[in-house]
């Protein structure tokens, strides 16, 4: 890659350009970037500076402009901007470079933004390590070498993990524009959450009449392998060539010849509670699909409660079967794939009320969760979607729906949940429209933002659903007050009214937040992502790339990036799937060429970096005695690089040569005396 | 040397996935801290070498900031261990060259953890504060004063 270049590179030969962005007022609020452009041009003069400028908005088409007109005219060999950080605007100078035919790699951004102007207070302070910054810079890219980004091919086929509402319309969009979809789903069905609601707000729509036909076209999509009961356990490889292993837990069910009548799940005599799909509110059995419009229709034994795996009798289902599909002998299955991007649309946990003890939920009968609500109201659920006390028969009087359980609260979690201000008043209008109970609402803002919200507010607010302003300090059964008998009792501060209230209501039903999956923190390390401090999926930026990640070829929809309804899942999973299609379309993808490489002639064959990779990327020759990186396999992390004793091995991006030079340069050592720290 | 006026330089080696990515949220959620440290971007933590250290020492940095990702979470799977080794061993062989291994610090940040990244960097420029200057480049060469102490340009760079 370094061939073109016959002697080092040195500030005698190479004609640098320094370029200081002002970002508005971000940078030159409190960076002097002029002096800083004018000490460059004067004191880095003898460190190859020939032209240094400060500018409003280097990334403007007018600043990149001027890095291009004085390549052209001053014939700049290397480029130098002090900007915001490289994450953002790397790509943009780079490809200026490259337009004006300097190769994109003699570029070097360096932060004045995200770690000096926006960090620190002081602008003289400021001012002075924004030189240090750039003189940094101005060393670093002396070294810098033209190089070619590598180019890889894209496997055509995409995995989509998660079968919820997300997951589903991207691999439906994919798979609609032609290219193979591999949807792993660890439940026994696709659908998520989203099937277990009743209405959608604000138009309650019915949520099966509209999940469930994209349901059935993802299970007899000619494009898409389901693969449902199914984990991905291992990762390996990069973008546009990631090889997956996915565990297919035994369903004891022969696919190929179960017809999905559901006269097992009739025989089996083992009554078990859902506390998945039912949220604990009514039973399965020990064969089960989690409910009738289940994709795909077969069901799955429940190893550990089925009577033949515990007690080695039964088999029930098998007598009965009438097409012989009960397999007792299958086992887990390990498969490997061949990916070229990854979409995870692994959604959310609900929040678990017991941890807030005082609404009393696990300890007073008539308190609910949200979750249990949408299967009591659900017209396929327990009840028959008859809304009714714990008891199944009484319907309530008067219910409480209280907002912000987990969420909004620096005792749990510090975010909104963004969608339990609307599914509140969803349950409202439900609550109202079929019990005619009180209800009343008890909430710390209302948060109706997006189309027709606010207008299913106001809807709710007209049907006569009282609101209370606070955030409730207790459910109590204990009654205090005449007609506080047998009731639950919410004791809160009215804090438009400014009084406390004490309302007594029958069922109290609490709007629990959204939390990341319990493992989301494994799923990440699995995949190589980062989860913020909260937990979620880190996006690669918050407003204009919301479903890349830092990890190329991996993408995120849904909840697992952040709470959100439904309409933005779909987005989200539809952006995503955008995304992939035009990666696939361009059957190749340039990546970024920072790799390792050895020089035979200087490698002595003491294999110290050989275990040092983990992708096992260092190949040894025991013939020629010395190591070998492949380029294909090594993921640039240096460490070889760092490791061997004969200095023999080069990092490509980041070479000693570069960051020693930058150290240098960030201490002010590149600077004959006269021009010392002390000068500026 | 006035202690009370002494300004530490800290060079910080950063990883690209974790670290350097904090210091970028710092940024973004406008987290204040001073400016006496200097970051370098690197790949990985596992791309620290040992002379990088020495070189920033040599050069007349008063303390070292050494940052990656947290145990388990590399995003090269366990290359931050391989920075971890380097760390114990650069401390032992600061304390036989006569400098108190305190001046090298390893924190590890995550991409979301911008507010502990610029804690951790703040108590560090604190710690250095209190143990004065390094003024390893006085020792070897020419003695040019500085606002940080004292820099060799001639020797204590190439």
């Amino acid at each position: 890659m370094s061939t073109e270049k016959t002697t080092p590179p040195s500030p005698e030969t190479e004609k640098i350009g320094v370029y200081v962005c002002h970002c508005g007022s971000n940078i030159a609020g409190i960076v002097d970037v002029q002096e800083v452009a004018e000490w460059a041009g004067e004191r880095l003069k003898e460190r190859g500076v020939v032209v240094a400028r400060d500018y409003k908005f280097m990334c403007s088409s007018l600043g990149q402009e001027l890095i291009e007109k004085d390549i052209q005219e001053k014939g700049l060999t290397r480029v130098v901007v002090a900007a915001c950080s490289p994450h953002l605007h790397e790509n943009t100078f780079r490809t200026a470079c490259g337009r004006a035919g300097l190769n994109p790699y003699l570029c070097e951004l360096v932060s004045i933004r995200e770690q000096v102007s926006w960090v620190h207070t002081d602008k003289d302070a400021a001012t002075t390590k924004s030189k240090a910054v750039v003189s940094g810079g101005v060393e670093r890219v002396i070294h810098h070498e033209p190089l070619e980004p590598l180019v890889v091919p894209i496997h055509p086929t995409t995995l989509v993990v998660g079968g919820g509402i997300a997951g589903i319309q991207a691999a439906l969009e994919i798979a609609d524009a032609g290219f193979p979809v591999i949807l792993v789903e660890r439940e026994p069905s696709i659908g998520g959450h989203m099937a277990q609601f009743d209405k959608t707000f604000p138009t309650l729509d019915c949520s099966a009449c509209i999940l469930t036909p994209r349901m059935v076209s993802v299970g007899s999509h000619p494009n898409i392998t389901l693969l449902t009961w199914s984990e991905v356990t291992r990762v390996d490889g990069y973008v546009g060539n990631f090889t997956v292993t996915i565990r297919k837990k035994p369903r004891y069910i022969n696919t190929q010849l179960c017809t999905g009548c559901g006269i097992c799940q009739e025989k089996c005599p083992k009554k078990i509670i859902d506390d998945v799909y039912e949220a604990g509110l009514s039973y399965r059995k020990a064969v089960y699909t989690p409910f009738p419009q289940a994709v795909p229709k077969y069901p799955v034994i429940d190893r550990e409660n089925c009577i033949f795996f515990q007690k080695g009798t039964c088999r029930a289902c098998e007598k009965f079967c009438p097409t012989n599909a009960i397999d007792f002998s299958q086992n887990e299955e390990y498969m490997t794939i061949e990916a070229g991007n990854i979409i995870l649309a692994t959604g959310y946990d609900l929040f678990d009320p017991r941890r807030v003890t005082q609404y009393g939920y696990g300890r007073l009968a008539n308190v609910f969760t949200s979750l249990e609500f949408e299967r009591l109201s659900n017209s396929a659920g327990p009840t028959n979607g008859n809304i009714v006390l714990r008891d199944g028969v009484t319907p309530p009087a008067a219910v409480g729906i209280i907002h912000c359980v987990g969420s909004r609260d620096r005792n749990y979690n510090n975010y909104c949940s963004v969608i339990c201000c609307m599914q509140g008043l969803k349950f409202a209008h439900l609550v109202k429209e079929r019990t005619g109970a009180t209800v009343y609402n008890f909430y710390i803002d209302m948060r109706t933002a997006y189309k027709a919200y606010d207008e299913f507010y106001q809807r709710v607010l007209e049907e006569g659903t009282l609101f209370v302003r606070g955030k409730v300090a207790e459910v109590t059964d204990a009654a205090r007050l005449p007609g506080e008998d047998g009731k639950l009792i919410i004791q809160v501060e009215d804090t438009l009214a400014g009084i406390q209230r004490r309302i007594p209501v029958d069922m109290v039903i609490l709007s629990s937040g959204l939390e990341p999956r319990h493992d989301a923190k494994q799923v990440a390390q699995l995949f190589g992502l980062s989860c913020s401090a909260d937990g979620w999926y880190i996006e690669k930026h918050p407003k204009l790339d919301p479903v890349a990640t830092m990890t190329e070829g991996i993408f995120i929809a849904g909840c697992v990036q952040g709470p959100k309804d439904i309409p933005s899942s779909v987005s989200q999973g539809a952006a995503a799937a955008a995304r992939v299609l035009g990666r696939i379309q361009q059957e190749h993808i340039a990546l970024e060429p920072i790799r390792a490489t050895v020089d035979e002639t200087k490698c002595s064959g003491c294999r110290i970096c050989n275990n040092l990779c983990p992708f096992n990327a260092i190949l040894f020759h025991a013939d020629r005695n010395v190591s070998e990186v492949n380029p294909a396999l090594c993921q640039g992390c240096g460490t070889c690089v760092a490791a061997c004793p004969a200095g023999a091995i080069s990092g490509t991006g980041f070479s000693n040569e570069q960051i020693l030079a930058q150290i240098e340069g960030l201490l002010l050592l590149n600077l004959t005396p006269k021009y010392t720290l002390a000068a500026l | 040397m006035n202690t009370d006026t002494f300004e530490p330089v800290i060079i910080g080696f950063t990883c690209n996935w974790c670290s350097y990515r904090a210091a970028d949220l710092a940024g973004t959620a406008r987290v204040k801290y001073p400016p006496n440290v200097r970051l370098i971007r690197m790949m990985c933590s596992g791309r620290l070498d040992p002379t990088f250290v020495l070189k920033a020492i040599a050069g007349g940095a008063d303390g070292i900031l050494i940052t990656g990702c947290h145990p388990g979470e590399c995003h090269y799977l366990e290359q931050n261990y391989k920075a971890l080794r380097r760390f114990q061993l650069l401390r032992r062989t600061l304390a036989q060259m006569g400098i108190r291994p305190e001046r090298l610090k390893l924190v590890w940040a995550s991409a979301a953890e911008g507010v502990k990244l610029a804690e951790e960097i703040t108590c560090f420029i604190e710690e250095i504060r209190a143990l004065g200057p390094l003024d390893w480049p006085a020792l070897t060469g020419e003695r040019i004063p500085v606002a940080s102490g004292f820099i060799s340009a001639e020797e204590g760079g190439r």
